[in-house]
């Protein structure tokens, strides 16, 4: 069987047009469409913020965010300061919610100075809660969230999300039974010191009423993305220590 | 049937039982046995990869005498490649609510093997309206089966249907419905394997009801 379209010229022909028109038609898309996609992810922002400042619209067993049209004007209004810590130290910065973590992470691995943002809000009940970014890897992709804790680095609220988690399993990290259970756990020992929160299995506290174990109940099937948890809490939250011990003096 | 005539009719019923996607032709098995834990996830997945194979079948049946036959494999991929990030960036653009719930799935529509199948099988020799047919008729009978096995994985597993527990409280000191008599979860159901035994049972319901289909040795 001879046809034309069996030929290799038409093959490389029809490869470098194929390329061509493909390339520039994603081009095209992804462009013109950046800054829509792009305004979303900065309200999407805001959104993470305030759900683990616990401003939400949770209803029943889902975790519901703050509608879109609403999230700029709460986010003025529950986030009384921006700042990024330096050690001990603050430096005002009203945008630091939209400083890129996974840029900071790359820059603190070839051994730069990275940034770290803080959101000083107050809740609905009026407590003063301090919002710390954080980022990590799970099993498939990148997972990263946001922890709000009081002055002595009790957890307060937590928003996990993912990018590519597997639905069912790891992917339900970002589920509120999970999330919720994070609420009121102890960061720091009696003595000081960081300890972290280690997503575990085995937990004999299923109902997670033990709040100075360092422990939350992991989800069946999801170990890696687990894993994943503890460790972005325990090496991202860590670097805040130096500025929450000034809080307390 | 005054719509579709008597053939195009059957490719959209013969997938749905006895040339079935996934239990027939053995397409699209990986994904079958990864998102399955939970009824949402099949569904949702159901109906990314209607969208993607009704639309893809469509676009390589009308290439088909264009297509080069040594590359046409590549081809196919970019076709389905791009029809999908297309369809994730218009979602993040303008429905991002819906396109958090469905990224997940983007990556495993474009190497699922069900749409290279049907591409490679159907749309590369057959008109597009009958190419769309196929398309919308297999991406069917992949989603009833997707969707029995996240019905039994979600309701074994973990105790509930689309979130809502459906069996009681299963937590200690407030046991209610089937737990208070001492039924428990089984946590061997949200993994991949049982998937695949669920898939094996469904398969053997179905040849023991239509014995034409076990192959002669």
């Amino acid at each position: 069987m001879s046809k034309r379209t069996d030929s290799n010229s038409y093959t490389m022909i029809f490869a470098i047009i194929m390329v061509f028109v493909v390339g520039s038609l994603l081009a095209f898309m992804a462009s013109s469409l950046k800054p829509n996609i792009d305004e979303n992810k900065r309200i999407e922002k805001q959104q993470n913020i305030l759900y683990a400042l616990g401003v939400d619209e949770n209803e029943g067993t889902s975790a519901k965010f703050v509608s879109t049209d609403l999230a700029g004007t709460a986010f003025s209004k529950y986030i009384t300061k921006q700042i990024e810590v330096q050690g001990g130290n603050e430096i005002e910065n009203s945008d630091a919610y939209l400083i890129d973590i996974k840029k900071q992470q790359t820059l603190a691995k070839q051994g730069k100075q990275r940034r770290l943002p803080l959101f000083v809000g107050k809740n609905k009940k009026g407590v003063t809660l301090y919002v710390a970014p954080i980022r990590g890897k799970g099993l498939w992709d990148a997972i990263w969230g946001y922890v709000a804790m009081d002055e002595n680095m009790v957890i307060q609220g937590a928003y996990f999300d993912h990018k590519g988690e597997t639905p069912g399993l790891g992917a339900n990290i970002k589920q509120r039974y999970f999330m919720d259970d994070f609420i009121g756990e102890h960061l720091l020992n009696e003595a000081g010191e960081f300890k972290g929160i280690k997503v575990a299995k085995g937990n004999n506290d299923p109902k997670n009423l033990e709040k100075t174990d360092y422990e939350v109940d992991a989800i069946a099937g999801a170990t890696i993305t687990g894993d994943g948890v503890s460790a972005m809490i325990k090496k991202d939250l860590a670097m805040y220590m130096p500025y929450f011990k000034t809080l307390k003096k | 049937m005054g719509l579709l005539s008597k053939k195009d009719a059957a490719l959209l019923t013969d997938p749905l039982a006895d040339n079935n996607p996934i239990t027939i032709q053995v397409l699209g098995i990986c994904s079958a046995l990864a998102i399955t834990a939970e009824l949402e996830a099949s569904i949702v997945m159901s109906i990314s990869v209607m969208f993607v194979l009704g639309l893809g079948n469509v676009v390589i049946s009308l290439m088909r005498n264009i297509i080069p036959s040594k590359i046409r494999i590549i081809v196919q991929l970019i076709v389905v490649a791009t029809l999908v990030i297309i369809v994730d960036l218009v979602l993040k653009a303008f429905a991002y609510e819906l396109s958090k719930t469905l990224s997940v799935f983007v990556g495993l529509i474009i190497t699922n093997c069900i749409i290279m199948g049907r591409f490679e099988a159907f749309a590369l020799g057959n008109g597009p309206w009958r190419a769309f047919l196929d398309g919308i008729g297999n991406s069917v009978g992949y989603g009833v089966i997707l969707i029995i096995v996240g019905f039994f994985r979600e309701l074994l597993g973990a105790g509930t249907l689309l979130g809502y527990p459906v069996l009681g409280n299963p937590i200690p000191g407030e046991l209610s419905g089937l737990y208070a008599y001492g039924y428990e979860n089984n946590g061997f159901m949200l993994l991949s394997p049982m998937a695949l035994i669920v898939v094996g049972i469904i398969i053997w319901i179905q040849r023991s009801r239509n014995t034409s289909l076990i192959e002669e040795n």
